[in-house]
């Protein structure tokens, strides 16, 4: 077939050549025009969006905090996103190994839908969770994951814990008094705001800083900032709701500058009562219910595997002569292990020991020599006497403090 | 000139022939018959499979490990509803892109091939017309497919597992009557996660006229950009590839819906569509048909 359609067509070709081929490239102007606007509008948007702060009445520090004080919001849903950056060493597979051998050993006594499992997974990454409030006695918060979601219900005296890529579920009974609530570990700004204003003294500033839409509602910004020098929290900010008082959004960064250590926020959230529905749970049919009872060995040294190196028990004895340095953010916790020779498990570990010493950095002051291990917002000296000192202070801090105790 | 006139008025019901024709010459093709066969069966050897696993009571996914297989595996034992939606799980991520890709590529290289393409364009329809008749035609296809597999699921998920209420992924729990409605909307939305690869297909088909080559190319791509999506590094790009939203569908089985990554994933889509839909426009309008 070929011999003949070609002479036809180049034939036919030839003659109007120049304008064919314009018209030709024409035509990808529209697939390109296409890509061209939504690029435009993907980069536009957000910017269009978040059009300017919102006018809202002047406010005091001190008036603000005291509207997080009185907020008694207890009917609440709403969508929670949570990044958390520590800075951790990256493991990378070694993360995984780790883990999975945690998880093996949860095999035996534990299960995946224990909550003291499941919600440390938050201590790293970027979570999704959505949270539920009725009142004091129900809530629920779900950590969602890719086609499966984690969900903690309380509802009355019943806490439920459901897995539901395993079709585990965890049952506890709690206290009507709700002492339970308060071991849990903070998922919500509110939550993260409450122990960050804890901590507020005269070692600390407070401002209003303006005000800004979170979840499409007007809040304003509190900045709450160390005065001292020398810790590595730069600067805390809490977008509060000015309607209900409530904290919609958490952010941390640290002195050091980069992007944030933990942010929480609100991306969606409603003040209306949730339907009841929602903190109704009875186990699925088949579904594989670990009571908290059965788990009760376990908790005594929660996180911690049963296996741990005898050196854990001397850092708990060592957690006995616990001492506090400093005031204000420049705090920083000491306590002596006892064991001489810096690494607690460093002779007894053998490559262990040298692996953990690999990840931190040696650093000499009039105390001798130590080992600090840092991350974005908690440092660590390990002195070769078997003193430990932690804190959210910069290196040189804990070095002037190792040298001070001295 | 009258009787161009009257083609003209008569255009709509033009595309409509137009588009019934390909419609069953497509599904006609003993190819695309295996094809859907293939499909049907891959919820038959699921069910089976974990029908034989779970025999002895001991549930499916390993126990309490969780994170082996596909999405919902472990509530297939409880509730046979579930089958649909592990089933498309497992089919989505390949098969189903996969078969599309089949269709798609050889939509117009595959007339091309055949030397029938031209015959085609005698019609008086004209070539837009033909290109949205075949498109319209994949898309159908990409419904026809979803389908299958969701029926399939469904039969054998009844045949061989209870039924009845079920526990959304939330912990709340919902009617039959419900489940079947959210399986049916799954199932759309799955099909509706498709249209990317099909107009990627369909473009590719307008740039050869070897059918083999165009469905190699599309299966190809398909295959880059999974592997694309699943390197850490190249993160700031996964937002942007086909294949990144795919499993949002599951989303739809949370209690309330989380829809933020549905709507992306469908806006992804139209985004696709229209980009290589026009792309494959643009191409097959100003090509030289020689076959």
């Amino acid at each position: 077939m070929a011999p003949y359609e070609s002479e036809n067509t180049t034939a036919a070709e030839e003659v109007d050549e120049p304008r064919t081929g314009r018209r030709r490239a024409a035509r990808y102007v529209v697939p390109v025009t296409v890509m061209g606007v939504a690029a435009a509008t993907i980069g536009l948007v957000p910017a269009i969006a978040s059009s300017g702060d919102p006018d809202l009445p002047e406010i005091t520090a001190a008036q603000l905090i005291e509207k997080i004080a009185k907020s008694d919001v207890e009917q609440l849903s709403g969508t929670v996103k949570i990044t958390t950056d520590l800075g951790l060493p990256n493991l990378g597979g070694l993360e995984n190994s780790i883990a999975s051998g945690a998880m093996g050993q949860g095999e035996e006594g534990g299960s995946s839908a224990d909550p003291s499992a499941k919600l440390t997974e938050l201590a790293s990454g970027t979570h999704t969770l959505r949270v539920a409030a009725d009142g004091p006695d129900r809530q629920k918060v779900s950590l969602l994951e890719d086609a499966a979601e984690y969900s903690l219900i309380r509802n009355g005296e019943n806490l439920w814990g459901y897995d539901s890529g395993s079709n585990a579920v965890y049952h506890a009974t709690v206290d009507k008094s709700g002492e339970e609530r308060e071991q849990q570990p903070p998922a919500t700004p509110k939550d993260f705001a409450e122990e960050a204003l804890k901590s507020v003294d005269d070692t600390t500033s407070v401002t209003v800083d303006g005000t800004a839409q979170v979840a499409g509602r007007d809040a304003y910004k509190l900045v709450v900032e160390p005065k001292q020098s020398g810790s590595t929290v730069g600067a805390i900010s809490i977008a509060v709701d000015h309607e209900t008082g409530m904290p919609l959004k958490f952010t941390l960064t640290p002195s050091s500058g980069g992007a944030a250590v933990v942010d929480v926020g609100f991306t969606k959230v409603s003040f209306d009562r949730p339907a009841a529905s929602t903190f109704e749970f009875t186990p699925p049919k088949g579904a594989e219910v670990t009571e908290d009872d059965e788990l009760d060995h376990g908790r005594e040294h929660p996180g911690k595997p049963e296996r741990a190196p005898k050196s854990e028990e001397d850092l708990a004895k060592g957690l006995d002569g616990l001492k506090m340095l400093g005031e204000g953010w420049n705090s920083i916790a000491t306590f002596d292990t006892g064991s001489e020779g810096g690494l607690p498990t460093g002779e007894a570990g053998g490559d262990l020991g040298g692996f953990l010493g690999s990840l931190g950095d040696q650093v000499k002051g009039d105390f001798g020599t130590g080992t600090v291990f840092s991350t974005r917002l908690v440092n660590a000296l390990i002195t070769e006497d078997g003193k430990v000192y932690v804190g959210t202070v910069t290196k040189d801090a804990l070095v002037k403090a190792a040298d001070a105790g001295k | 000139m009258s009787r161009a006139e009257a083609v003209r008025r008569t255009s709509p019901l033009w595309t409509l022939g137009l588009f019934r024709s390909e419609l069953l010459t497509t599904f006609r093709r003993w190819r695309t018959v295996a094809l859907l066969g293939v499909l049907a069966a891959v919820p038959v050897l699921v069910g089976i499979a974990v029908r034989i696993e779970t025999g002895d009571g001991s549930p499916a996914g390993g126990g309490g490990g969780g994170g082996g297989g596909p999405a919902f595996i472990s509530q297939i034992t409880n509730n046979g509803l579930f089958l649909v939606f592990t089933a498309l799980a497992a089919t989505l991520p390949f098969f189903l892109p996969m078969a599309i890709g089949v269709v798609a590529g050889d939509a117009l290289a595959g007339e091309a091939n055949a030397g029938t393409l031209r015959y085609l364009l005698v019609a008086p329809a004209g070539r837009t017309r033909l290109l949205l008749a075949k498109y319209a035609t994949v898309m159908a296809f990409c419904l026809v497919a979803t389908l299958v597999v969701a029926v399939s699921a469904l039969l054998v998920g009844a045949l061989l597992f209870p039924l009845g209420d079920l526990t959304t992924i939330s912990g709340t729990r919902i009617g039959f009557g419900e489940g079947l409605a959210r399986a049916l909307l799954i199932a759309l939305v799955v099909a509706a996660s498709l249209i990317g690869v099909a107009a990627l297909g369909l473009f590719v088909s307008t740039l050869t006229n070897s059918g083999i080559a165009a469905m190699a190319t599309t299966v190809g791509l398909l295959i880059t950009v999974q592997i694309l999506d699943q390197i850490p590094q190249l993160h700031a790009l996964h937002p942007y590839l086909f294949s990144h939203y795919w499993l949002s569908f599951a989303d739809l089985m949370r209690e309330p819906v989380h829809w933020d990554d549905l709507t992306k994933n469908l806006g992804l889509q139209a985004l696709y569509a229209a980009v290589f839909g026009s792309a494959a426009w643009a191409r097959f309008t100003s090509k030289d048909i020689t076959a």
